[in-house]
């Protein structure tokens, strides 16, 4: 007989992924956050800035700040995704359900305390400074990667992993050569759950005194500078956009192809 | 002792073209369930042999398949492939040399069809080389060019060719084994007839040891050796090859497992040839003939059409060997049926 051949099947696929990667959409982001950046400098050179504005709007605070924020972020989501993965595997592994409802509930409780409480909590009974906050962000950001690792693993064609299994592999083999490769997608899309959320939080991380682009927010809005609070507001969403813009590259390019 | 198990499994893989699987007293149950899964399960399957497991859903054929690979491990009695027991070997290798093929095929699909077939090679560490040339001459065997077809990913693919890219990743190591579990159930009737069709050629020539599930009892007719009618707890009903069990079912359930037209299914096993055939002469010519390879329900199926009262069979050279008619088709059931008391027309005997 003859193999027919559907007319999708037709173009290679690993091509027609390189094709579509950079459309014209891959750039609506970047292209707002430097139209955004733009007006804000041009809306700063256009007024009179004051002595105090002068000592925040320059631009080694500003890089200062945002070294700190950014630091802080990309520290505490490799945290995030070296300590909820493993535990996200390890929880597809128990077949108890009991242990499984556990630590998602520790995680959700997590995250469903106010980032402000846990961190204030965390520098009274503990202490200030930026290893707090980094516990704080981790806490914070761990249930998205932790659900998205379980939740990518579970759902792995039955089929396909009864296969993998009836061809000898191991369970091991099975989860390194077949779930986490095919869980890679959902797993990614919770680190990037759980960066734009870091961004966000480590705003706070300025009340107990771990710097980041919180201390221009905060500022502005105790000395009612508000060209000072706008500039830390916008910085932090355009990091934020910038963020989520990279990690969606990342997922597209990381998924497996043929899926 | 460690080295005992792993010679074993070296010997079984060495015999590539079929080994003999014997189930002896195989049990299954589940703690939280009342009834055993499967009982008393025994059969013996030769060397090269096409056992097919006909039941309706739920009755354990699934079950009692998946635990001559330890997919699901009995509760109790014994398994051995080519002598050796399977319960005493360890389980991942035993898989490698046991084809398997499941209905909803289960391709990886994050993986091209040429790493599909490579990972059981792969598994058994094989040399790129040895895996790549295997790689070609499986896809050309399933009738897909490696060329176009090795680099897709099976989403790229039909379910035909899904199924097809199964069965040949199955066969990736030459397991002297094949487990299938209605691996054609999901393809639409014209797929599953052509599917049908090349495993049974290929079949022929690799001469594995197979057991393939279904519920459909016509399939299993079409291609099975012998056929295992199985009930409720996976019990054997019947056990006999398709003729015999169409020509003289063991009793009401097996009866009715096949259904309407036992008849007209045993016609489908017979070829014309087995018929003892007319003058030529008795035929009225016209352009429908009969084949000499033609089963004798392709045969009634022509009279049927024609209305006539005999068509004239021609042999591979196209020359008149013949005549067919009704009279002589019913002749043959009768002929088949070893208990049919002598008097009664061949179609009153057919009945059970």
């Amino acid at each position: 007989m003859t193999a027919v051949t559907s007319p999708n099947a037709s173009t290679g696929y690993a091509d027609g992924v390189r094709e579509r990667f950079f459309t014209p959409r891959r750039f609506v982001t970047p292209l707002v956050v430097v139209i955004v950046l733009g007006v804000l400098l041009f809306w700063l050179s256009s007024i009179q800035l004051d002595s105090i504005e002068k000592r925040t709007l320059n631009i080694d605070y500003i890089v200062n700040r945002t070294r700190e924020h950014l630091g802080l972020t990309i520290v505490a989501s490799a945290l995030v995704a070296i300590l909820a993965i493993p535990t996200g595997i390890a929880l597809s592994r128990t077949k108890s359900r009991v242990v499984r409802a556990l630590v998602l509930g520790i995680a959700n409780i997590g995250q469903a305390t106010p980032a402000i409480g846990v961190i204030i909590l965390l520098a009274i009974i503990w202490q200030t400074g930026y290893s707090t906050a980094l516990v704080a962000l981790v806490v914070y950001s761990f249930l998205p990667v932790l659900r998205n690792t379980l939740i990518g693993i579970q759902q792995v064609d039955e089929n396909v992993r009864e296969s993998a299994r009836g061809m000898g592999m191991t369970p091991n083999q099975v989860l390194r050569r077949v779930e986490l490769p095919l869980a890679v997608p959902v797993i990614l899309a919770g680190l990037r759950t759980s960066l734009v959320f870091c961004v966000g939080v480590a705003t706070v991380a300025t009340f107990i005194n771990a710097g980041g682009l919180g201390d221009m927010i905060v500022n502005g809005l105790k000395l009612q500078r508000y060209p000072v609070l706008i500039t830390g507001a916008v910085l932090v969403a355009c990091i934020a956009l910038l963020i989520d813009w990279v990690a969606s590259l990342a997922e597209d390019r990381l998924r497996p192809r043929g899926t | 002792m460690p080295k005992t198990p792993a010679t074993a499994i070296l010997q079984i893989a060495r015999n590539t073209s079929g080994a003999r699987i014997v189930l002896d007293q195989v049990t299954k149950s589940y703690a939280n369930q009342p009834v055993a899964a499967v009982e008393n399960f025994s059969i013996a399957a030769e060397p090269g042999e096409l056992i097919m497991f006909v039941g309706p859903s739920g009755c354990g054929k699934t079950t009692t398949m998946k635990m001559i690979n330890r997919i699901i491990e009995p509760t109790s009695g014994s398994i051995s492939i080519d002598g050796r027991d399977v319960l005493s070997l360890d389980p991942h290798e035993l898989r490698r040399h046991i084809g398997y093929v499941i209905q909803q095929i289960g391709l990886f699909p994050h993986m091209t069809i040429a790493e599909n077939i490579a990972v059981v090679p792969k598994l058994l560490g094989w040399t790129k080389e040895k895996t790549a040339d295997r790689i070609d001459e499986l896809l050309t065997t399933v009738e897909l060019d490696p060329r176009e077809f090795a680099h897709r990913y099976p989403k790229q693919l039909s379910g035909g060719q899904q199924q097809r890219v199964g069965v040949a990743r199955a066969l990736a190591a030459d397991p002297p084994v094949m487990l299938m579990d209605e691996p054609f159930g999901a393809t639409d009737p014209i797929t599953r007839e052509k599917l049908q069709a090349e495993f049974l050629r290929l079949q022929e020539t690799l001469g594995k040891t197979i057991i393939f599930v279904t519920h459909d009892f016509d399939e299993a007719v079409r291609l099975g050796d012998r056929i295992a009618v199985l009930s409720g707890r996976s019990q054997i009903e019947q056990f006999d090859t398709p003729a015999n069990i169409l020509a003289a079912p063991a009793n009401d359930y097996v009866a009715s497992f096949i259904g309407h037209g036992a008849a007209i299914k045993r016609l489908t096993l017979i070829p014309v040839t087995e018929a003892r055939l007319g003058p030529a002469s008795e035929s009225s010519g016209g352009p429908v003939t009969v084949r000499a390879t033609d089963s004798l329900r392709d045969a009634l199926d022509s009279l049927v059409l024609t209305g006539l009262g005999a068509l004239t069979v021609l042999d591979f050279d196209g020359v008149a060997i013949g005549s067919i008619s009704m009279e002589r088709i019913s002749a043959v059931l009768g002929a088949q049926v070893p208990s049919a008391p002598t008097g009664l027309p061949p179609a009153a005997a057919d009945r059970p």
